[in-house]
């Protein structure tokens, strides 16, 4: 059935509609954040660049920033070794229980965010354990070791094992194997999963707030500043600038590897 | 495995690779005892910790915790008609922000697939994965801004003698359906590229029209899609506290009730025994979605 030419226009109209409403927000807080007026009225009154400049000498958004690319490098690194032990596992083997390491994978990031939450912030409490850096990176890993994980084993499912053994016929050991065969095609998987776990723990709030304690990531300040009226222009700031550092990996993410999007191009 | 006639004794490394390929079962081992290890003791652990404090006692009068085993909790939620109205609000605002997805996201998806070149298809499809993945509490945020009193939406409407809906229930619907709708586009996307075009001439060359091969073919073909689409937008609703707090003025939502409840009461047993709600719907609702084949489509 080819779609009669009337219906292909209608789709294609309802489509960029859609484009356009996903982007609308987005597109009106980047003019907000350049309106010369303290209150977001809309059209902006004159565009300028000194919300920027209150930004960069906040000492308090500085700081939430240093603390989130921490925390995000952090979490990164746990979910990159974590994600590919499992994929490697879940591809190499078959044992008992199999299906049930994706599904603890997934877990995380499939229960609603307020009950990862507070099961976290609550054996923190019960165990004593400071709330800070250390308690954000555990909290955004648990969830994002599922990125790594996902575009790891597809990408292992893709390659063909038979590399793998010739390199092992050739007389490389396991390491040699590793090193010069099964790293350099898993590289850019790994590279796009980071990216995404980069993305999603820079971006995370709902965990984030629990765990957290006194402590402000980029989002927490956010949170923390958007009811006061003085701060508005500056949190329109601090929003482009959290936005583009979320949105950036994930573009990367999505030219280096297919997976990453999630579907096959 | 070894070149025969080796005169060097083969190094540490080389001996533990070998001694390793000898031992799968180690190898396993040694493989998923760091990822499953992390996630059971920090993750499946702290769920059954939430789950026992569901059953223990909040003292207000000493703000501690008394550790006898109680179904008060779950008494105090079932009874009190604040907590029901809150739950049901927000199952039902999760089941309309998953239709609406649904009903928005088709059209798109199929556009995406059926009719788009190549090159539109791969833009569109980074297009709807960047917001899939990134600047979700600035998203929330810009919308309390388009939301506020004569904010974007009051503005835009007043010539047509209009205003927006304000912070308000409303509001919750619109942001929570604008928030998950890539996560709906993509598995109907998906589900729709599978369908092969043979099938569909098929139907149209059994006499079937448009609207017929829609209904009796690529309908039933892509529910499973719909379904997996739909375990993200319903999960994300419960699990959500910052959105209902940033646009819907005060109306609360089970997060909101959970959060409050950990935050400024300190009642983290009823917050644990009020999380068990968005667990138990998630649970029948996958049970439920893992019928219609949907997992397949995850």
């Amino acid at each position: 059935m080819e779609s009669a030419r009337g219906l292909r226009v209608l789709l294609g109209v309802l489509t960029a509609a859609v484009l356009a409403f996903i982007y609308l927000p987005i597109v009106l807080i980047v003019v907000y954040a350049f309106n010369i007026n303290r209150v977001p009225t809309w059209p902006p009154a004159g565009l300028t660049l000194e919300w920027f400049g209150r930004a960069a000498q906040s000492a308090e958004v500085r700081s939430a920033l240093a603390l989130s690319l921490e925390a995000a490098i952090g979490a990164t690194l746990v979910a990159l070794v974590l994600g590919t032990l499992a994929a490697f596992a879940v591809h190499r083997f078959r044992f008992f229980g199999r299906e049930t390491v994706s599904f603890l994978v997934i877990l995380p990031i499939a229960l609603p965010g307020i009950v990862t939450g507070i099961a976290l912030a609550t054996a923190f409490r019960t165990f004593g354990v400071q709330l800070g850096l250390l308690t954000i990176i555990v909290g955004h890993a648990t969830f994002c070791v599922v990125t790594v994980y996902n575009n790891a084993l597809a990408r292992l499912r893709r390659t063909a094992r038979s590399y793998e053994e010739a390199s092992m016929d050739l007389g490389a050991d396991t390491w040699q194997t590793f090193r010069h065969v099964t790293f350099p095609n898993l590289r850019t998987a790994l590279l796009a999963g980071g990216l995404l776990a980069f993305a999603l723990s820079f971006d995370e709030v709902i965990v984030t707030l629990l765990v957290a304690g006194p402590q402000q990531t980029l989002p927490i300040w956010i949170f923390n500043n958007y009811l006061r009226p003085n701060q508005a222009p500056v949190v329109n700031v601090v929003a482009v600038v959290a936005i583009a550092l979320s949105v950036i990996p994930v573009y990367l993410a999505s030219r280096l590897s297919s997976e990453a999007t999630g579907v096959p191009r | 495995m070894t070149s025969g006639a080796e005169p060097i004794r083969p190094s540490f490394a080389r001996r533990l690779a070998t001694a390793l390929y000898r031992r799968p079962r180690l190898q396993l081992g040694l493989l998923l005892a760091p990822p499953v290890g992390a996630l059971v003791i920090a993750y499946l652990g702290s769920l059954a910790l939430l789950l026992v404090n569901a059953f223990w006692r909040f003292d207000a009068f000493t703000g501690s915790v008394v550790t006898t085993p109680t179904l008060d909790n779950f008494s105090q939620i079932v009874t009190t008609s604040v907590f029901r109205d809150v739950a049901v609000r927000t199952i039902l605002t999760a089941a309309a922000v998953t239709v609406t997805d649904a009903l928005v996201a088709f059209p798109m998806a199929y556009f995406m697939a059926r009719v788009a070149p190549r090159r539109t298809r791969n833009v569109l499809l980074v297009a709807v994965v960047l917001p899939l993945w990134s600047g979700y509490l600035v998203k929330v945020y810009a919308w309390r801004l388009i939301l506020l009193n004569d904010g974007f939406a009051d503005s835009v409407l007043a010539p047509f003698g209009l205003h927006g809906p304000g912070l308000s229930q409303i509001s919750a619907w619109i942001v929570f359906s604008y928030l998950w709708l890539p996560y709906m586009i993509l598995p109907i996307y998906a589900g729709l590229e599978r369908i092969p075009g043979s099938l569909l001439e098929a139907s149209g060359d059994l006499g079937a029209r448009a609207v017929t091969t829609f209904r009796r073919v690529i309908l039933p073909l892509t529910l499973p899609a719909v379904v997996a689409g739909s375990i993200f937008t319903f999960s994300l609703t419960l699990g959500d506290y910052v959105t209902p707090r940033l646009v819907a003025g005060g109306t609360q939502f089970i997060g909101n009730v959970v959060y409050d409840n950990i935050g400024v009461v300190g009642n983290v047993p009823l917050a644990a025994a009020y999380a068990t709600v968005p667990i138990l719907v998630m649970l029948v609702y996958l049970l439920l979605a893992r019928r219609t084949g949907a997992f397949e489509s995850l």
